[in-house]
């Protein structure tokens, strides 16, 4: 069955951060479809944007930071409009974050079966208790911790089983639309694998919608199916994630790729040249125009549209303006 | 001839509480040198507890070994005195892993580099002093009126981190010890970094120890290897041949659960048995058994000894009983400089 509605639309998102030094616009205006069991890793360098995009979809940006317009549809339900003790309804059960470093934000007084209790109870709390207890030890089991776990303190656990308490609590009331930050970028290699696999097997039992944000592509090239890459607040491509790998359109995502350590290049470092733009002071046009090795006259005027391509993959560049041709059709006249 | 550095059987033990018995082992019974004419780049790699950061700082003189002992030019590092500490401490330089938490936030980067300037008196004049900085910034591929007169908090995670291999540099070190320097940078920018410490092991002559988890980066920088678990070596050598062709159980684990930035190489050939668990404290025999697919009754006896697989690598693994047993202390054979 292929799901013929999107679960998950974000339009025009935009947020700015308000500092001393400049209104920096740290989200530009940014869409997103995702279809139910679909994971799309959203990818960047740091500043970007990815956390930002995340927080704002969560409504969980802070002063100096605003959300400046755009919606955000879970179904048919718009975010960005329900009032706030909605909002908190929302979160978890239609929509839940782990973030960055989840492991630490447990709190380490309490032991892991009150931390789950509270996030339970706070959105149905007419729930009987062995109920409550019951949907906790499924929880866990479904991140393959025992139901011990649920009796211990987070200083009895290691960075991986804490980790999946996150998940578990993440998981606790079936979102629809999962947001991972950076969820293994404290882990070693094996335990990152247990974690990403028990990730994978808990969304596909869900059926939920997943975005894993993060800078490891090898991560992204075993975990996700289309791969989002940011650049200073925008997308520059979006295309499935064996596109991206063999066949990266934005120079910018090729510069990404080109990058990457892989065992048949050994040897060879390939860094981004120049820095990630300020977001206070963007450059014109194309943000990445300064640091592109294809860069025309008219990247440094003009801000190129995230475009669909022919294939179904979009791309935000200059380059690509006119749909590329397939090898297998006939040339025709590009005509705008 | 007096390698530049060696470890002679060093293990590391710490115990918990004053009266309580339980103990770790850190590392265990560990040797490796480095030579003084051949400049190398050697990974210690491991998970987390493997017992790398251990050598790490017993290498650096912060804590000192149980048992055994670590030679710097032949002597050892913890009776070094006056002069000749002080030149151990120009000559052994470290990176550590956070570069957002190595920096005094008051100091710019000016104050930063030229601290180790006068403290080991390297330059006579503000003027030699400045060019000092300015060589050892466009080393790394940073630009000084970029960096220069700058506060840390005004510097991108990658430009700190290179940063601090520039401070290393400016001392013109024999030995520099890598902890992590790029775990906690951006994938685009890990190229740069690693690019400047290949640089000062070429062109500077700078042997370097780089520990990690990330095989990955390990297998693009280094000549050699030895991997950690829970502070024993299981397995070391040549890195082309231990990273393709790995040997010992729990390389293979390590080697297989790297996500590949390839979308035609699948992580997760290998099975992994056992989840994190408690570790028992007492362990007579291998210390990978409990996770180890290919347990044998022998492995939970004793702990194997080093077999020498290849001309250039040794596992510590009874699969490999037919071959020659490598001494502990012979280690530095198999390793490539």
């Amino acid at each position: 069955m292929t799901p013929t509605k999107p679960v998950l639309r974000v339009i025009d998102l935009q947020v700015s951060y308000y500092t001393e030094a400049g209104r920096a616009l740290a989200l530009d205006r940014v869409s997103l479809e995702l279809y139910p069991g679909e994971k799309l890793g959203m990818v960047g360098e740091s500043g970007c944007g990815k956390s930002t995009m995340a927080l704002a979809m969560m409504r969980m940006i802070k002063p100096p930071g605003r959300i400046e317009g755009g919606q955000v549809f879970i179904d048919d339900v718009d975010l960005m409009t329900l009032p706030e003790a909605k909002m908190r309804k929302a979160r978890l059960s239609l929509i839940s974050y782990i973030p960055q470093g989840a492991m630490n934000s447990l709190n380490p007084v309490l032991r892991i079966e009150a931390q789950m209790r509270d996030a339970i109870k706070e959105h149905l709390p007419t729930m009987r208790d062995a109920e409550v207890q019951a949907r906790i030890y499924e929880a866990l089991e479904s991140v393959e911790l025992r139901r011990e776990v649920a009796r211990m303190y987070p200083h009895e656990l290691s960075g991986g089983m804490k980790q999946r308490v996150c998940i578990a609590i993440g998981i606790l009331l079936g979102p629809k639309v999962i947001i991972a930050d950076e969820p293994t970028s404290a882990l070693d290699v094996v335990t990152q694998r247990q974690v990403m696999e028990t990730l994978d097997r808990v969304q596909k039992q869900l059926g939920a919608a997943m975005i894993l944000i993060g800078h490891d592509m090898g991560l992204m090239a075993q975990f996700v199916d289309k791969v989002a890459v940011m650049y200073a607040g925008k997308f520059t491509e979006i295309s499935p994630v064996r596109d991206i790998f063999t066949n990266p359109l934005h120079p910018y995502a090729r510069a990404l790729i080109e990058s990457l350590p892989t065992l048949n290049n050994k040897g060879v470092f390939k860094g981004i040249p120049g820095l990630a733009p300020s977001l206070i002071n963007r450059p014109s046009g194309c943000a990445f125009h300064p640091r592109c090795s294809e860069a025309m006259e008219i990247c440094r005027t003009v801000t190129p549209a995230l475009i669909e391509q022919r294939d179904g993959r979009r791309v935000a560049c200059h380059l690509y303006d006119q749909p590329i041709r397939r090898a297998d059709e006939p040339a025709m006249v590009a005509s705008r | 001839m007096t390698p530049l550095l060696e470890f002679r059987n060093v293990t590391k033990i710490y115990s918990k509480g004053l009266l309580s018995r339980a103990t770790t082992v850190a590392l265990d019974d560990v040797s490796l040198r480095i030579e003084d004419d051949q400049p190398t780049i050697m990974t210690v790699a491991g998970e987390s507890g493997s017992g790398k950061t251990t050598l790490a700082m017993l290498l650096l003189g912060f804590i000192s070994p149980t048992h055994g002992q670590i030679l710097y030019k032949g002597k050892d590092i913890a009776k070094l005195q006056g002069e000749e500490r002080l030149a151990f401490r120009r000559e052994v330089q470290a990176v550590f892993q956070d570069p957002f938490a190595v920096f005094n936030p008051f100091y710019t980067v000016d104050h930063l580099l030229s601290v180790p300037i006068e403290k080991f008196k390297l330059a006579r004049s503000k003027r030699e002093a400045r060019d000092k900085m300015e060589e050892a910034l466009n080393a790394v591929g940073l630009r000084p009126e970029d960096v220069l007169g700058r506060f840390p908090h005004q510097l991108s995670g990658g430009q700190r981190q290179r940063i601090n291999v520039a401070r290393a540099l400016l001392l013109k070190p024999r030995l520099l010890v890598a902890d992590e320097p790029v775990s906690m940078v951006d994938a685009s920018l890990r190229a740069t970094i690693l690019e400047s410490l290949r640089r000062m092991n070429r062109e500077y002559g700078v042997s370097i120890i780089y520990i990690t988890h990330d095989l990955t980066t390990a297998y693009h920088v280094a000549n050699s290897i030895i991997v950690l678990y829970r502070g024993s070596v299981m397995e070391a050598g040549d890195i082309d041949r231990v990273i393709r062709d790995p040997q010992h159980p729990y390389t293979k684990l390590l080697i297989d659960s790297i996500p590949w930035p390839d979308v035609n190489r699948r992580w997760g050939q290998t099975e992994i048995k056992a989840r994190e668990q408690d570790h028992g404290s007492v362990e007579t025999g291998c210390k990978f058994a409990s996770r180890c697919p290919f347990v044998m009754e022998a492995c939970r006896k004793a702990p194997p000894p080093l077999y020498q697989v290849a001309a250039q690598q040794a596992a510590a693994c009874y699969l490999y009983e037919k071959q020659p047993v490598l001494a502990r202390e012979q280690l530095s054979q198999v390793l490539p400089v």
